[in-house]
């Protein structure tokens, strides 16, 4: 992507660790918040924002720019972490996280933020609506590419499937998905909840090339999305990225429940003070 | 409460004697003494896109019985057979509206509302999205039951922030709201009437246009108003034929768009004394009659006030005019009900 020079080298890591920072912040804002998707999460969405997308930070709605759809509206947290180190949107506004009149409610929606580009918040609409948009996107010659980030949970949704045959049925060679795989959902485990699993064999039966890969590895995320991207068979591409909830604070990560994980007011403070201590050279 | 088909499950039954006409599901609506048009809304919409070359064909298994192979045919190139997969419908529909075309859905009522409700709601109205909605089978025109009977479409998407709701009485109807539906910006819901569609409103009144969002008197009359919408006002004008042999005199104000009601002319012609009678081709629950009811009584027009509509139950199957007959939205229904009223 477009950054200014003094940024362009920033490493990834740094990338990462930066999201990680600016989602605790907000989380310290309302006392609470899907932290421990945000801290799992911030790998991918390092690498999709400063290595993947194409996007031009002052301009979120540009026609050429790789599309990114959060089918996950309670990711919110973890997408404002990164639109802001993109420069999409102010550093200033991470105060206003959850508050009244905020462009920042705590679940996505389109019509609130810049860079938001669809309103998540009920499970298994993105894929869906991310193969409309490439669809319309080859009707009208445009080469940009569109991005689905789905959560686990999302697979147990009937509609995910609908819109997995469909991107197969239309070649859709232009829609990488990509699957946030923490194994939390709202009950406990996804693997206990629907008989997820075997995903990669699964969506290769499908008709999509399939990756499996650790989402909290930036060089293994570079490589997956580097695949994804260059690939030139006519179909779709999934990258299933397994993570870890809480990523980057230990005593977080280390609580049983984690889908709404419970920060208590001290804990802001001492979570930012461990994510300090692993502040990448 | 016990449906009179589940009382008599187990009791054998013989051939009858005279069999009634119209198979279980029509392929066109039965309309004695009208000229009929061929696909209205298929042809409407290949003109359109001839047009407009943003607009495209979306369906879910149903291009046939809504029309749309017409425009599948005409246009392959902008016809998008999504598959029986009516959430991926409307969802895709959702992303192509997002990057600018104007995409035309259809299936039948029933699967849009019941099957796929939620992205209606979240992925097109909550952004809204210029998403145009057509649903073949619209409140009692098919006899397969309820699985195919959308006669609480409209009390659902009521409810929906944002949309317009349309129902249809004619061709002329179809012909005129496929242009205003892609004119309009924003999600619309249209009932859809396919296959051999008569053209009642020019009949009556030949200079009969559709407006998007306005309600308009078809005839004029002094005993009674019908408000009545989709195929009902058909059935209003041709009861008003035969209650006007009695003398009886019926008004009949079309109210084509639900949602937003022409509230100004119907407030404004309910209010002249007439016994007011509000007819539709949905359950008396959630639909016009309800609505028009809300706008008299916050504008404390007090009127002698019925309606004609589907029941609150489950409805049954059967040939088609014995279950208008039955549930009164035949024209001998609508004449005996109002008769019944004066």
């Amino acid at each position: 992507m477009t950054t200014s020079p003094a940024l362009a080298n920033m490493s990834l890591q740094m990338r990462a660790w930066n999201i990680r920072r600016k989602a605790l912040l907000m989380g310290q804002v309302q006392g609470q918040g899907y932290i421990g998707q945000a801290l799992g999460v911030a790998d991918v969405l390092a690498v999709s924002y400063f290595h993947a997308l194409n996007l031009r930070p002052d301009n979120p709605e540009w026609e050429g720019r790789d599309r990114f759809l959060l089918s996950i509206g309670h990711y919110a947290i973890a997408l404002y972490a990164a639109l802001m180190e993109a420069g999409v949107l102010p550093e200033e506004e991470i105060a206003t996280y959850g508050t009244d009149d905020s462009r920042l409610p705590m679940s996505g929606m389109a019509s609130y933020t810049p860079g938001m580009e669809m309103s998540g918040g009920s499970l298994g609409q993105g894929l869906g609506i991310a193969v409309g948009m490439a669809l319309a996107m080859k009707r009208k010659e445009n080469t940009a590419c569109v991005y689905n980030l789905m959560s686990d949970g999302e697979l147990g949704e009937g509609s995910t499937w609908e819109a997995a045959m469909s991107a197969t049925q239309w070649r859709l060679d232009n829609l990488i998905c990509i699957v946030d795989f923490n194994n939390q959902q709202a009950d406990g485990p996804s693997r206990a909840a629907l008989a997820v699993g075997a995903e990669t064999p699964k969506w290769e039966a499908f008709g999509w090339h399939a990756q499996e890969v650790n989402g909290n590895d930036i060089d293994a995320l570079v490589a997956a999305f580097d695949v994804a991207r260059r690939l030139t068979q006519p179909k779709p591409r999934i990258i299933i990225c397994n993570t870890r909830m809480c990523k980057g604070v230990d005593f977080l990560e280390a609580r049983e429940i984690t889908h709404f994980v419970r920060v208590e007011t001290d804990e802001w403070d001492k979570a930012l003070a461990k994510l300090d201590d692993e502040r990448p050279a | 409460m016990t449906r009179a088909s589940a009382a008599r499950k187990y009791e054998p039954r013989t051939a009858p004697t005279s069999r009634a006409a119209t198979s279980a599901m029509i392929a066109s609506l039965a309309a004695e003494g009208y000229d009929a048009v061929s696909a209205p809304f298929g042809h409407a919409l290949v003109e359109l896109a001839m047009a407009n070359q943003d607009v495209v064909g979306m369906t879910a298994d149903l291009a046939k019985y809504t029309d749309m192979h017409i425009f599948a045919r005409a246009m392959p190139d902008r016809f998008y057979q999504m598959g029986m997969a009516e959430q991926l419908l409307f969802a895709a529909a959702a992303g192509m509206a997002k990057e600018g075309l104007i995409p035309f859905a259809t299936t039948y009522a029933v699967f849009a509302t019941r099957r796929a409700y939620d992205f209606i709601f979240q992925a097109i109205a909550e952004e809204h999205l210029g998403v145009k909605i057509a649903c073949a089978l619209p409140g009692l025109t098919s006899g397969y039951g309820p699985s195919h009977q959308a006669f609480e479409d409209l009390a659902m998407l009521r409810g929906l922030p944002d949309i317009v709701l349309i129902d249809p009485c004619d061709a002329t109807d179809i012909k005129g709201m496929v242009p205003a539906m892609a004119a309009h910006h924003g999600p619309v819901y249209a009932r859809l009437l396919r296959g051999k569609v008569p053209n009642v409103l020019t009949r009556h009144k030949p200079d009969y246009r559709f407006e998007l969002g306005r309600a308009q008197m078809i005839r004029e009359g002094n005993d009674v108003l019908v408000i009545s919408t989709g195929i009902m006002t058909m059935r209003a004008l041709d009861a008003a034929d035969v209650l006007a042999r009695d003398r009886i005199s019926v008004a009949v104000l079309h109210v084509p768009t639900i949602k937003p009601l022409d509230v100004d002319v119907i407030r404004s012609e309910a209010a002249r004394g007439r016994l007011c009678v509000v007819a539709e081709n949905h359950s008396v629950n959630g639909g016009l009659g309800e609505a028009v009811a809300k706008e008299l009584m916050l504008a404390g027009v007090h009127t002698p006030f019925r309606m004609i509509g589907l029941p609150d139950e489950f409805l049954e199957a059967g040939a088609l005019p014995t279950l208008h007959d039955m549930y009164g939205i035949s024209t001998k229904g609508v004449a005996e009900q109002i008769r019944g009223w004066l």
